[in-house]
């Protein structure tokens, strides 16, 4: 196809082949000239403005009262061209505000990484998934290389940009609470008066903190309002509810978190999520617990990073792909 | 997914019930409409749960913010006919223990 010309000419010569042959093929040519103008900003009322000209030169004796409302039609659409114009802007705008997030969401990425730590006795498989760009999810290890393995698994109510914000506060305070030792009440009960001095009314935060210890093979834990986990019991093939009460992060200063101990024996897994699991739903339909754990254990096979992708797939499958909230499944289970 | 807000004043006592869905897209409405409520001293904030089967963890902030409002004007809050499911938030997150709180007649169908 030959180069569609932006000019009179062209425009006057498709308009004449159109009204001789009433061809569809000029129509083609026409809507091609339109996508054309478009790309190259041109305004409707321009557009109008050569249909007249072409009409002029093609009918030169036209009649004064179609020049009239050719004249009329003009005027009509310039409040289109404006609005045009606006759109365009609107949209170079967007693309500018999504780069800026991407960035945001990259820098976050970088502040908040965490490595997955690689321990003899334990195996840790660990994953996050923002339903939007910015995760409100948070997971952290802490590995003291002297046989404790500190775990962070957290929630920020409020989602987006604000909920990762706070995210980086979190992980700057418990980065600065490292020489406090690595009780997880005590760890709670600090971290829960940084929030509440610092965040909206209306934010808050849930956070589960374990920490495994792989000289006793004893996990021990407390919980800020946090979804429960599952503890799995290899003898018995049970899972168990990790239910402990425990108020949010950031509602009110005077709350003391209770710490609970529980001995891991060979084959036992840890499981820690946030609600993003635990609210998934399939249309109208809500994902009871069970389901969840009977996939868990239908993968339990497989290495424990191997079960948290195969976990996740499932539930990105029944959710056609379209996540509703960020989602975070962390499973540790004792090998030796 | 929608939420109705229906305010009844009477002596007093603010009943505002609450039909749909407490998430993301409904939660800034209940906020703008409940907070005042709690602004005025003495006033009883009667939140009504019966047709809410569903409400995601930003419904709670709305609570919490208006909980944190009833202490610093002296109204109070109580939240009523609450469904297992929403319960089951409240719970986990503990503001069961600082909210107050009537669920929905348990095993009684």
């Amino acid at each position: 196809m030959s180069l569609l010309k932006l000019d009179l000419e062209n425009y006057k010569d498709l308009l004449k082949e159109y009204i001789k042959t009433k061809d569809e093929q000029a129509l083609y040519q026409a809507e091609q000239f339109s996508k054309h103008s478009m790309q190259q900003n041109i305004s409707p009322e321009e557009i109008i403005n050569i249909h007249i000209q072409a009409l002029q030169e093609i009918y030169p004796d036209m009649p004064e009262y179609i020049q009239s409302s050719m004249n009329f039609l003009l005027e009509t659409m310039i409040s289109y061209g404006l609005a045009y114009q606006e759109y365009q802007t609107l949209r170079e705008k967007q693309l500018e505000l999504k780069s800026e997030i991407s960035v945001a969401a990259n820098m976050q990425k970088t502040l908040l990484s965490t490595v997955k730590p690689d321990l003899e006795d334990v195996e840790v498989g660990a994953l996050s998934v923002p339903a939007k760009q910015m995760n409100g999810d948070y997971h952290h290890f802490v590995d003291d290389r002297q046989g404790t393995l500190g775990i962070a698994v957290a929630d920020v109510i409020g989602k987006g940009v604000p909920a990762a914000l706070c995210m980086s506060m979190i992980k700057y305070s418990m980065d600065s609470f490292s020489g406090m030792g690595t009780d997880p009440n005590v760890i709670l009960g600090s971290l829960n008066r940084v929030v509440e001095r610092n965040v909206d009314a209306s934010m808050f935060i849930t956070m589960f903190y374990g920490v495994y210890n792989s000289n006793k093979h004893t996990f021990t834990y407390s919980s800020a309002g946090h979804e429960p986990g599952f503890y799995y019991h290899k003898d018995r093939d049970e899972f168990e509810e990790i239910d402990v009460p425990g108020l949010v992060l950031g509602v009110s200063p005077e709350v003391t978190y209770k710490q609970y101990e529980k001995k891991v024996e060979k084959g036992d897994m840890i499981i820690l999520l946030t609600d993003g699991v635990t609210e998934c739903r399939q249309g109208d339909r809500f994902i009871e617990q069970e389901e969840i754990l009977h996939v868990i254990k239908q993968y339990s096979h497989l290495p424990a990073q191997g079960i948290v992708e195969q976990v996740y797939k499932h539930f990105e499958r029944l959710q056609d792909f379209q996540l509703r909230d960020d989602f975070t499944l962390i499973i540790l289970r004792r090998n030796v | 997914m929608n939420l109705s807000i229906d305010v009844t004043n009477n002596e007093g006592v603010s009943n505002v019930v609450l039909t749909g869905e407490v998430d993301a897209f409904t939660a800034p409405k209940l906020k703008d409409t409940l907070l005042p409520l709690t602004k005025e001293k003495g006033q009883v904030v009667e939140v009504d749960f019966q047709d809410v089967n569903y409400m995601d963890s930003t419904g709670l902030g709305v609570f919490i913010s208006a909980l944190k409002s009833t202490k610093e004007h002296a109204s109070t809050m109580r939240l009523v006919h609450m469904q297992d499911r929403v319960y089951r938030l409240f719970k986990i997150t503990g503001l069961t223990e600082i909210i107050n709180i009537e669920s929905t007649v348990q095993g009684g169908m």
